[in-house]
């Protein structure tokens, strides 16, 4: 279907433009068009009549374009005439005469401006969350030693509440990926050592690598991607409905009320969980060391006992808390700089989780340079 | 409730019989209520009473236990996909919060119907952006702005702006001038007077604001004790003897019980 809307006829310097048919939004597309094609400049012009009697009807969509039909004309100087118009449509075309498109800032267009602007926004807000991290860092310490002068200010119930969500709840699944995990490389090691004949180094592999890296590296990047995105999100929508704002004005410092409790059940339980989870990973080893290598389990534990040493142990339990507090200052630090939208909050919570597994990584390599040069 | 119904004016929605609940608690107990066309309805009720139910149940929202709601005579409950969205293209809603999008510009927000139902150019859909929003009494200054950045009487404008971006017919307002100061709130309900006048709208505004009620709508349904307990002009309202009705009309906030001050209706 492709009724004429408008139709025009020029006598001389005289124009006449017949409007027909309903000027609504669903026409809104051949509309344009036909106006677009009725305003190409052609001969002078210097007098346009729009004869607007055979619109049956009329929306903001036709009187927009109405208005620009009279405005084009009206620009190139042309005496412009709007007629027949029904009485129940005028109020509605002289609402949009009204409409001034000057000021409307249009969108920048530049592509290559515009990724070199996001580049840059990019790097200055690396600086910014570095900024953010050692300021959280600060604040966390001086709310510490207050806490440390007033213990009872300390919010012990809620630290236990976020204790049950990040380490009594995670532990099911930290146990069967740990054990997961220790089951398949004992079972790559035996594949592999067993051409070597040397099948019995697999508990020496596995000893010491579930010991020092993999149980705490493991534990902590699932509770990067489990409780770090959650306290991100938490403290993310309390900042978007202004909550975080009314703890303040009440007198409570945020910090305090929501984020050292938080931080404190992180740094409490990661190390149990490491522990669990190296545990698992041994058992996993040893399991898959006895049904697929023929390894007894007293072998194994014989074999255990005499190749890892307590060093072990401590330098991946040592890394545990560590690792924790920069889970946690990672994931508050993004939660607090969400701003209005679902988008930031899903940005930032994103943001919170890469980066706090990267850290993680990070600080893993630093320990372990660290270790190797004292000696561990 | 009487139906006031012969006086020649077309019913656009139609709520007959409506049973809503939440498991074992019923909010509405067969209701009845006609909206005609052109017309401005205040619908009121107490706090919790369900008068965001029947919106919502109106709009499809919430599921109905029994009863029909027909909106431009189709039945929403029975209506076929390609039924339903010509329905829904021919109403707009204001929710309570705005609920404009917000990872969306203003601009985005107000073009994403249009731009969903329509094909139209880039450049008209802007210029019809910075129309709507004249309309709604704002300027092109707020295109580029995020929902976030928008103070409270803007965001409801800008929401406005977005109910009103397909041209509907019908218009829902869920308490339009909620948390607006009384100058913004008397802005805003002479923008929602003009708009109707100007675009034919119907309005359907669920509201608690007496003054509203007294300035621009036409007539007012009231629902108490999960019914629409009375339907009719403001005259009507004041007139009646329900408890709860001389409670809401002409307890000590509305303006007859203030002496002198009845002269502010318009």
């Amino acid at each position: 279907m492709s009724e004429i809307l408008l139709e025009g006829t020029a006598e001389g310097g005289r124009l006449r433009l017949a409007a027909a048919g309903p000027w609504i939004a669903k026409n809104a597309r051949r509309l344009e068009a036909q106006i677009d094609s009725a305003t190409r400049p052609r001969e002078a012009i210097n007098e346009v009549r729009i004869d607007m009697a055979g619109v049956d009807r009329l929306d903001t969509f036709g009187a927009w374009l109405l208005e620009r039909l009279v405005r084009a004309f009206s620009a190139r100087g042309c005496a412009t005439k709007v007629e027949g118009l029904k009485a129940d449509y005028r109020s509605l075309v002289e609402e949009v005469h009204h409409v001034k498109l000057e000021e409307a800032p249009m969108r920048r267009h530049n592509r290559l401006a515009n990724a070199l602007a996001s580049l840059g926004h990019n790097i200055t807000s690396v600086g910014g969350s570095f900024g953010a991290f050692v300021n959280l860092l600060g604040a966390l310490s001086v709310a510490t030693l207050r806490i440390v002068v007033q213990p009872r200010r300390f919010r012990f119930t809620s630290m236990v509440h976020q204790l049950d969500n990040v380490g009594w709840r995670g532990v099911p699944i930290m146990l069967l990926i740990t054990f997961l995990v220790g089951c398949i490389i004992a079972q790559q090691g035996i594949f592999h050592f067993s051409k070597f004949g040397a099948d019995l180094y697999v508990v020496d592999m596995v000893g010491i690598l579930v010991l020092r890296e993999l149980g705490v590296l493991i534990v902590c990047i699932m509770v990067a991607g489990r409780s770090g995105s959650a306290y991100t999100a938490e403290l993310g929508s309390m900042k978007m409905r202004e909550e975080i704002d009314a703890l303040q004005t009440m007198g409570f410092d945020p910090i305090e009320v929501l984020i050292l409790p938080r931080i404190l059940a992180l740094i409490i339980g990661v190390p149990i969980l490491a522990f669990l989870g190296s545990m698992a990973a041994l058992y996993g080893g040893g399991l898959v060391c006895w049904l697929y290598g023929g390894i007894e389990p007293s072998i194994f534990l014989q074999r255990l006992k005499e190749s890892i040493s307590i060093d072990h142990f401590e330098v991946g339990m040592i890394k545990a808390p560590f690792m924790a507090l920069v889970i946690g200052v990672v994931a508050c630090v993004e939660g607090m700089a969400v701003k209005g939208s679902a988008e930031s909050l899903g940005l930032q919570t994103t943001a919170s989780v890469v980066e706090s597994i990267f850290l993680v990584i990070v600080l893993d390599g630093l320990f372990a340079i660290f270790f190797a040069s004292i000696g561990m | 409730m009487a139906k006031a119904r012969g006086n020649g004016k077309e019913v656009v929605i139609e709520v007959g019989g409506l049973v809503v609940g939440f498991g074992e608690h019923v909010v509405l107990d067969h209701v009845d209520l006609d909206v005609y066309r052109g017309e401005i309805l205040g619908f009121v009720g107490g706090s919790g009473a369900g008068k965001s139910v029947l919106m919502r149940t109106i709009i499809g929202l919430l599921p109905r236990r029994a009863g029909s709601v027909r909106v431009f005579g189709v039945d929403l409950a029975q209506a076929s996909d390609a039924e339903r969205h010509a329905v829904e293209q021919r109403w707009g809603v204001l929710f309570q919060q705005g609920a404009l999008f917000s990872s969306l510009t203003v601009r985005d927000n107000l073009q994403f119907p249009i731009r969903e139902y329509l094909e139209l150019s880039q450049r008209l859909l802007d210029e019809l952006a910075v129309a709507k929003l004249e309309m709604v009494g704002l300027d092109a200054s707020v295109l580029e702005k995020f929902p976030a950045e928008l103070s409270g009487g803007m965001t409801k404008r800008v929401a406005l702006a977005r109910a009103l971006a397909l041209d509907p017919e019908i218009v829902f307002l869920d308490e339009p001038t909620s948390g607006l100061d009384p100058i913004g709130a008397g802005e805003f309900d002479e923008l929602i007077a003009t708009l109707q006048r100007t675009l034919g709208l119907t309005v359907f505004m669920v509201t608690h604001d007496l003054d509203s009620l007294h300035t621009v709508c036409d007539r007012i349904a009231v629902l108490a004790d999960h019914k629409v307990i009375a339907a009719g002009t403001m005259d009507t309202m004041l007139a009646s003897e329900h408890p709860w009705l001389r409670a809401y009309f002409r307890g000590k906030r509305s303006r007859v019980g203030r002496p002198g001050e009845t002269t502010l209706r318009t």
